[in-house]
């Protein structure tokens, strides 16, 4: 291993260390992290631990507010309200987090790529970026779940489709602006393929921003998500995204108001987490952009 | 200035064009048209509606026939709603979304103005953090949250304001809507007011108009105000159009009259011109909208040199 790699794997690691001493100066970004992975444990465990089924009816517990048999009481049909939020926090993390790659691996490809072909390559791609902001997707995307069904990977395809042009224009910018770096012309000098230079320094420099991005945009691909559930357009019953849930609850919220307020309560959490982690992540991974 | 806008212009006419076909076709590609009723209709009744709508002539044409019709700014007859056009319904709905989105952006910008402001004077007191931690509160809680608690504290409880419904000029029908739309806008703003104001009040013209020895008051409105704006502006482009679609979730809470309750409506009946028509019309007001706010945002910073 010559010197210059040696060196290029030093400065990662101590960029990595750095950044996560930088995070942990961040209370509400640490705190989030917390609840977040809190929500994931529950979202796992209780319904695989609670005696209560997400889809069978009970008739003879309609409406029970929380109390000791159910811990946050049981909707009209009967059915253990933990467990159908438990479930609703499930698909809404899935498909928070599976749209969220969806879009982040075609923004980095497309933002990438324009960024490092540059002249017309670069300019056609970022006119299509252009046009495609002008497209009302959400108006589009409710036209193809009525027309196509309601099929759970549409959602996903949609979202993920629809939200990966903020991300395409980051990453075109900073693959512009890394090109022309001088530490770029010191590791071509020093003599580093160009898969190293890569690996070791190109990568890295948009990692952050990418993992940032990536972080802010779950999210948003919740709220999109619930709000075609809300909508009525998302996944079917009986399963139920937070959305549904809160849809069910605003029916039913004049006499049994914790229908809708308990969903409301874990969907903020989780977006709420999401969004201040981000913008720990945006202190810790970004230190040039200081507050 | 002309060339700009000779540029734009030259963009927004292929990106209509784009947003027209995408809908158009998706509408014709999936099977099930707009009559096919539970109950069959006699064929020779059938194939003279169809004939009536154009129905049966082959695809291209009808998506011919449709553009020249967009570019005489007739967006046809609904199927759903006979003998009525599509033009009728938008010109009922869309004064609805105007006002309440309007005047949510309006409420935004204000309050959230004042709010970013005044967090970025006192950077990392408590008048600071509190509403920042509110203001991420905010953008997180969805419309259809706020929305039904909004009916739930005010309109089952407190019995101050109606839960729903629409009334011109009526103020009291108006609030709650506002109030549910413009909350994350006035979040998202109170944060962008904030970033800008930070970094404005660190300017050395602030310096210079500070070492003066003016009052705090005259340096932010005199001085500050203007740049602070700015990132505002260039944010009010795509807000509009995040109104427009937000707007539909507002008004299936509050059973408005707006143009979003024709778009679902005409969505799961297979409106094919309706829906498209709706597509269209927020295409065109999102590339209008944003072009407004570059031009300005030109207008308000003088450094800014307007490029196609």
């Amino acid at each position: 291993m010559n010197a210059a790699a040696i060196a290029g794997r030093v400065r990662v690691a101590g960029q990595w260390l750095q950044s996560w001493r930088r995070l942990r100066r961040h209370p509400p970004a640490l705190v989030a992290l917390a609840l977040l992975g809190l929500v994931v444990l529950l979202a796992l465990l209780v319904p695989l631990v609670s005696p209560y089924d997400f889809a069978t009816p009970n008739w003879d517990e309609l409406y029970q507010p929380p109390g000791r048999q159910h811990w946050l009481g049981t909707d009209g049909l009967g059915r253990d309200l933990l467990v159908r939020v438990m479930w609703g926090c499930r698909i809404s993390l899935l498909v928070g987090i599976a749209a969220s790659l969806v879009s982040v691996v075609i923004g980095v490809l497309w933002g990438a790529t324009a960024g490092y072909a540059g002249g017309g390559t670069d300019s056609a791609m970022m006119r299509i970026v252009d046009i495609l902001y002008a497209v009302p997707f959400i108006p589009l995307v409710i036209v193809l779940t009525v027309l196509f069904g309601r099929s759970f990977l549409l959602v996903f395809v949609a979202i993920g489709a629809v939200s990966w042009l903020d991300i395409a224009r980051i990453v075109r910018g900073q693959t512009l602006s890394l090109k022309n770096r001088e530490f770029i012309d010191a590791a071509r000098a020093l003599g580093l393929s160009s898969t190293t230079m890569i690996v070791r320094h190109v990568v890295p420099n948009l990692l952050g921003i990418v993992i940032i991005y990536a972080t802010l945009t779950v999210p948003t691909v919740i709220l999109f998500e619930a709000f075609l559930s809300f909508l009525g357009l998302g996944v079917h019953a009986p399963l139920a995204s937070l959305g549904t849930l809160i849809a069910e609850g605003a029916k039913h919220m004049k006499a049994h108001p914790y229908l809708l307020t308990i969903p409301a309560v874990f969907l903020t959490l989780i977006v709420c987490s999401f969004s201040f982690l981000g913008d720990g992540l945006r202190d810790a991974l970004d230190p040039r952009q200081q507050r | 200035m002309l060339k700009f806008l000779a540029g734009r212009l030259a963009l927004a006419v292929p990106t209509m064009l784009v947003i027209a076909t995408l809908a158009f076709g998706l509408l014709h590609a999936t099977p099930g048209g707009p009559f096919d009723t539970a109950k069959r209709m006699p064929p020779e009744i059938q194939r003279s509606i169809e004939a009536k709508y154009h129905l049966d002539e082959p695809v291209w044409r009808q998506y011919l026939r449709y553009l020249g019709d967009l570019a005489h700014g007739d967006f046809g007859p609904s199927f759903q709603y006979r003998n009525t056009s599509v033009n009728e319904l938008i010109r009922s709905g869309l004064p609805v979304d105007a006002v309440i989105g309007s005047l949510a952006l309006l409420a935004a910008m204000l309050v959230g103005g004042c709010v970013g402001t005044v967090a970025a004077l006192r950077r990392n007191r408590w008048l600071d953090h509190g509403p920042m931690f509110l203001a991420v509160l905010g953008i997180s809680i969805p419309v259809f949250v706020t929305g039904p608690l909004l009916i739930l504290v005010f309109a089952v409880q407190l019995h101050w304001l109606p839960s729903g419904d629409w009334r011109w000029g009526e103020i009291r029908y108006l609030l709650l809507p506002v109030t549910a739309l413009a909350l994350p806008y006035v979040a998202y703003v109170a944060r962008v007011a904030r970033g800008a104001a930070i970094e404005v009040f660190a300017s050395p013209f602030i310096l210079t108009a500070r070492a003066k020895g003016l009052p705090t008051r005259t340096v932010v409105l005199r001085h500050a105000l203007r740049p602070v704006l700015l990132p505002l502006v260039s944010f009010l482009g795509p807000a509009f159009a995040s109104v427009l679609t937000g707007s539909i979730v507002i008004e299936s809470v509050f059973g408005l009259p707006g143009i979003g309750k024709y778009f679902l409506t005409g969505a799961i009946n297979r409106d094919y011109t309706l829906v498209v028509g709706i597509t269209v019309l927020y295409g065109a007001l999102i590339i209008a909208f944003n072009l407004l706010a570059d031009l300005c945002y030109a207008w308000l910073d003088p450094r800014v040199r307007l490029q196609s």
